[in-house]
């Protein structure tokens, strides 16, 4: 399967909107856990799970279907794994509290 | 430390064969395959204590991925060859993965004779109500009514409950789970592993390329959201009326018993008839007769 990952758009901008909502200030941050989602790209079939069932909705997906987060929004997963198990293809993995969060989105 | 899926991926995967998988995006078997590797963890046991057995069929490609002992029978005899692997080893844990067609059509009697038996074994049976791998033909679980290659018209005959069919069999165990509930499944997995005798596992999953799309149930997101909807635990059920749950999908324990395991009464077979072999032996040494093979 080739997926054209370089030319997938920027992270839409109704996800922008959510910003102020979503990115906790220091002091937020420091009392809520963090995690990390990543996705296997070699393995994910783009079916569109992940994003469909994620609690927070913040699993959106390129114009090749394949899903991402973007960084914004990373901080509003709760890591309740819901889309790790339900991943036919084992192509997702949350980390708790991952020191230096980085990009979710490393397709390039 | 390793996380969760890192785990399951790194430990329990077979890392030649070739990934991502055969099955179509978003069936259910990957889910159930999860939550089977996600279970057979949280257990404990060695890999090398479990067996995992599979007929034909999408389902039946399981056991080719994952790094237990792994055997790919003929369609619908993977009970057979488990019931002779657990009676030649009867310490190993030994776990049959099959389809609905391959359970309950053509592999129907040695179901039900299983669950008679009452073998120390569990089968996990990926309920997807059609023959997925081979174009999507009615099975015995296809609903009254549902479109298929073989039901263009609508199916006319009426389909299957098999956890009651595991029930009424003699099954020690029997339980029912979805792909939408991962984590009841994992749990529902890990009780029929733990529970001493014939564990049966229904998982009600998704054929949408097969299945759903000819029954205008959508895709995978749509069809996995039904059973979401559809389904309503077994001490709820319990409370509901029959019209009540007409297209419900109860989910559950549904059976929990005790009662002899034939693999341990084989074994007492086995030594007291080795007794009594021993026995008859020294009497004819007493007696001046030869033992045969001296
Ligand atoms: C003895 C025999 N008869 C028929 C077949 C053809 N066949 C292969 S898979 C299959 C049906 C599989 O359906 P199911 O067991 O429901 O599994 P699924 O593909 O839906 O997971 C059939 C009929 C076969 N391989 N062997
Ligand atoms: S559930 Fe898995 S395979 Fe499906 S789109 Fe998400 S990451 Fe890809
Ligand atoms: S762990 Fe939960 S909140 Fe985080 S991305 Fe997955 S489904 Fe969404
Ligand atoms: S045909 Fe159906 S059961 Fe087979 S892999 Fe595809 S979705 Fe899954």
């Amino acid at each position: 399967m080739v997926h054209d990952t370089k030319s997938r758009p920027a992270a839409k901008p109704e996800v922008g909107e959510n910003k102020t909502a979503s990115a906790p200030s220091t002091a937020q941050q420091k009392k809520r856990k963090l995690h990390r989602v990543t996705f296997y790209y070699k393995w994910c079939k783009s079916c569109g799970l992940c994003s469909a069932f994620c609690v927070k909705q913040i699993i959106q997906t390129d114009k090749n279907g394949l899903p991402f987060i973007a960084n914004d929004d990373m901080d509003r997963c709760t890591g309740c794994r819901f889309c790790e198990i339900h991943c036919p293809d084992f192509a997702i993995t949350i980390q708790n509290k991952y020191p230096e969060r980085r990009h979710s989105d490393d397709r390039q | 430390m390793l996380e969760r899926a890192e785990i399951v991926r790194k430990e329990y995967l077979r890392h030649d064969k070739k990934f991502p998988h055969v099955w179509c995006p978003g069936c259910g078997n990957g889910i159930v395959m999860g939550a089977l590797l996600r279970a057979i963890h949280r257990s404990g046991l060695e890999k090398d204590d479990v067996v995992l057995a599979s007929g034909i069929g999408c389902s039946g490609r399981m056991p080719t991925y994952v790094d237990f002992n792994t055997i790919h029978t003929t369609h619908g005899r993977a009970l057979t060859f488990s019931t002779g692997i657990k009676l030649a080893k009867p310490e190993l844990t030994v776990l049959t993965v099959m389809g609905d067609g391959d359970a309950t059509a053509i592999g129907g009697n040695h179901f039900i004779h299983a669950a008679r038996r009452n073998l120390d074994m569990t089968a996990i049976i990926i309920n997807n109500s059609t023959y997925g791998m081979t174009g999507g033909q009615y099975s015995p679980t296809t609903p009254f009514g549902s479109k298929s290659t073989t039901s263009v018209y609508g199916h006319v005959e009426h389909a299957f409950s098999i956890a009651e069919l595991a029930v009424t069999a003699g099954a020690s165990f029997v339980a029912r789970s979805t792909v939408y509930h991962a984590t009841h499944l994992e749990d529902m997995i890990r009780l029929a592993i733990a529970k001493k005798g014939f564990s049966v596992m229904e998982v009600i999953s998704n054929c949408h390329v097969q299945h759903g799309r000819r029954n205008k149930l959508g895709g995978a997101v749509e069809m996995i959201k039904g059973f979401k909807e559809r389904a309503v635990r077994v001490e709820k059920a319990e409370k509901m009326s029959a019209e009540e749950l007409v297209d419900k999908i109860t989910i559950g324990v549904l059976a929990d018993v005790e009662k002899p395991i034939s693999t341990e009464q084989y074994q007492r077979v086995i030594n007291e008839a080795k007794k009594k072999a021993e026995k008859i032996a020294k009497e004819k040494e007493k007696n001046g007769i030869k033992r045969y093979e001296e």
